[in-house]
């Protein structure tokens, strides 16, 4: 079997199985989604008012059913009621999540910018003073948690340029870009970098392999600039292993957005689930959960047929 | 013991190493209560004092000494590290290892439920747990252990299906041992290297998410001292107090620097087709 009709039959298996964890995950919490909603007045209710809540939650059905029904909800969008908004799970999801996905293509291109030339940089002078550096820098990178750097930003922004970056704000990119990309480059800065680390480690490591093929010496004995070599014939193949590993850190990047906009108090989806865990909303939670790992899941499939398509070794099993 | 020497003869295993075993010490001698200062007693007199004679790192809100604190917070992250990390390493290794050496259905079956595992990003996977279960360090090492399992699970389950099918495990068949005994001796022990310098970079990863956890609230407790926890507590402070953010922040990113640098020189050593590709 091909690899891409296993992995594309695999899909609704695995979104079965996130579905299914989320769901009898939220199911192991003690309380119900009654006592979610009214906390210790929950005990106030007569045993009428109480079926009539658990027939309205579905909660009165067996557990089996509760999730079928839950599942057919999923596939028409009915996610439930967030308890904290009063409004359906997937329009409040809608509403946060067009900032986290900014944040995150943001945070992507920053790492792309910076990585990939750096890690050029690296592998053509590999073993020289600058690629030392290079990869000192990537190492500290890599180790430099994205709240602490977050904290170190606001606080050589506000005590060094009296500038506070705006918390709690968000402006939406249709409404003013300028205003949109100030308040988001900072946390996207903050998210990118530790991404922007591991992008020129891999670069480099995969320039390295790459600069000592065959094809590139054949190109430059037929006389092709150095510089040509590297930018047009050995790039294209040492960018295979950085849409693979963007594509994975896509995903982290949009759990990772969670710590990040809880430091830059950034209203959108990490927060979000954040707030939803502290609130009890279950619903809010079971919703954010599985919309974030519906997330990652498609942009990992993306990647991997992507991966097929730009090395074609793959479809023929060699993986 | 070979290990050990290859380590401290690579430049970048010789840091980690150095600062890995600089972090143990100080977190015995924190366990031990031979700190400067009572990390969990207040002293409203000495608050908010800067670095000095006496408080090497400074107080915080409440008087307590930082660096005290710190080193009973290095000691709680790196049990709830070593702890996540042990418990993913022996799951990991039981799942991939009887993975590959069943085979088919069951193969398939372990390795999609790993799937569906990793199709969580970790912090979101922990979160969930923690939703469920309650914050607290015990939570934070189950929720680090699931998260990292299918990694541990991976990592054995490649090496575990072509060794499988070599020689001597077929001679090993022939000659009658046990299936534990073939599980244990032949396969397990020629998966040591790629399990150590996974053990030494996931411990990286758990600290960093122990830390990450305690920061939004959700692992350690207060008044028990964490990482993450003074660095999130030093966030409205930080103007006035700087050293409440500068001491917690540079503790996490050293150690993890340390079990970065120890992964790296250590998969060089262990596997030496990496040889300087890694670092």
């Amino acid at each position: 079997m091909s690899y891409v009709v296993q992995r594309l039959l695999t899909f609704p298996l695995i979104l079965f199985g996130v579905a299914l964890i989320v769901f009898f995950s939220i199911r192991l919490i003690p309380g119900d989604a009654i006592t979610a909603m009214l906390g210790t007045e929950a005990g106030l209710l007569t045993p009428d008012q109480r079926a009539a809540l658990a027939h309205y939650f579905g909660i009165d059905q067996p557990v089996g059913a509760q999730f079928l029904s839950w599942l057919s909800g999923l596939l028409h969008g009915d996610m439930g009621i967030s308890v904290t908004f009063g409004k359906p799970v997937l329009s409040v999801i809608l509403e946060h999540f067009p900032l986290t996905l900014e944040l995150a293509l943001m945070s992507m291109v920053i790492a792309l910018i910076v990585g990939v030339p750096f890690g050029v940089l690296a592998a053509t002078r590999n073993e020289r003073p600058s690629d030392l550096a290079v990869r000192i820098l990537a190492m500290l990178g890599q180790s430099t948690p994205n709240f602490v750097l977050g904290l170190l930003i606001i606080y050589v922004l506000s005590v060094y340029f009296g500038a506070v970056p705006a918390m709690g704000v968000f402006t939406p990119i249709t409404v003013d870009p300028l205003a949109n990309l100030m308040q988001l480059l900072f946390p996207a800065i903050t998210l990118g970098f530790a991404f922007a680390a591991s992008v020129t480690r891999i670069s480099r490591s995969a320039m390295l392999d790459i600069l000592s093929d065959d094809y590139i010496r054949t190109a430059r004995s037929k006389g092709a600039s150095p510089a040509s070599v590297i930018w047009f014939h050995a790039l294209p193949n040492a960018l295979i292993p950085v849409v693979t590993l963007s594509g994975v850190e896509f995903g982290y990047l949009l759990g990772g957005a969670v710590i990040v906009e809880q430091v830059f108090a950034l209203p959108g989806i990490g927060r979000l689930v954040l707030n939803a865990i502290s609130q009890r909303d279950y619903a809010l939670v079971q919703g954010t959960v599985l919309f974030i790992a519906f997330n990652f899941l498609v942009v990992n499939l993306i990647v991997d047929l992507a991966y097929v398509a730009l090395d074609p070794r793959i479809r023929l099993g060699g993986r | 013991m070979r290990i050990l020497k290859a380590l401290f003869r690579h430049p970048s295993g010789r840091i980690g190493a150095t600062v890995i075993a600089i972090y143990l010490v100080i977190a015995v001698l924190g366990a031990l209560g031979l700190t400067p200062h009572n990390p969990l007693k207040p002293f409203p007199l000495d608050r908010l004092k800067a670095p000095g004679g006496t408080y090497w790192m400074g107080t915080d809100l409440l008087g307590r000494d930082t660096a005290s604190r710190l080193m009973l917070g290095i000691g709680q992250s790196f049990i709830v590290a070593f702890a996540s990390v042990a418990g993913a390493t022996v799951a990991g290794t039981i799942i991939g290892l009887l993975s590959a050496w069943w085979g088919s259905l069951w193969d398939g079956i372990l390795m999609r439920i790993m799937d569906v595992l990793l199709a969580f990003p970790a912090i979101l996977l922990a979160l969930l747990i923690i939703a469920i279960v309650g914050p607290g360090p015990m939570t934070s090492i189950t929720a680090i252990a699931i998260v990292y399992t299918p990694i541990f699970a991976r990592v054995v389950r490649g090496p575990s299906l072509s060794l499988k099918r070599r020689e001597f495990v077929d001679a090993a068949r022939t000659f009658g041992s046990s299936q534990r005994y073939i599980l244990s001796r032949h396969l397990l022990l020629n998966l040591v290297a790629p399990l150590t310098v996974q053990v030494t970079l996931a411990l990286a990863w758990a600290l960093l998410t122990e830390a990450g956890l305690s920061f939004l609230g959700l692992g350690t407790q207060p008044p028990a001292p964490s990482l993450g926890l003074m660095l999130s507590e030093s966030k409205n402070l930080m103007q006035h107090a700087p050293w409440l953010m500068f001491f917690p922040g540079l503790t996490i990113m050293l150690g993890i620097l340390g079990f970065n640098l120890t992964g790296d020189a250590l998969r060089d050593i262990l596997d030496p087709r990496t040889q300087g590709r890694a670092s």
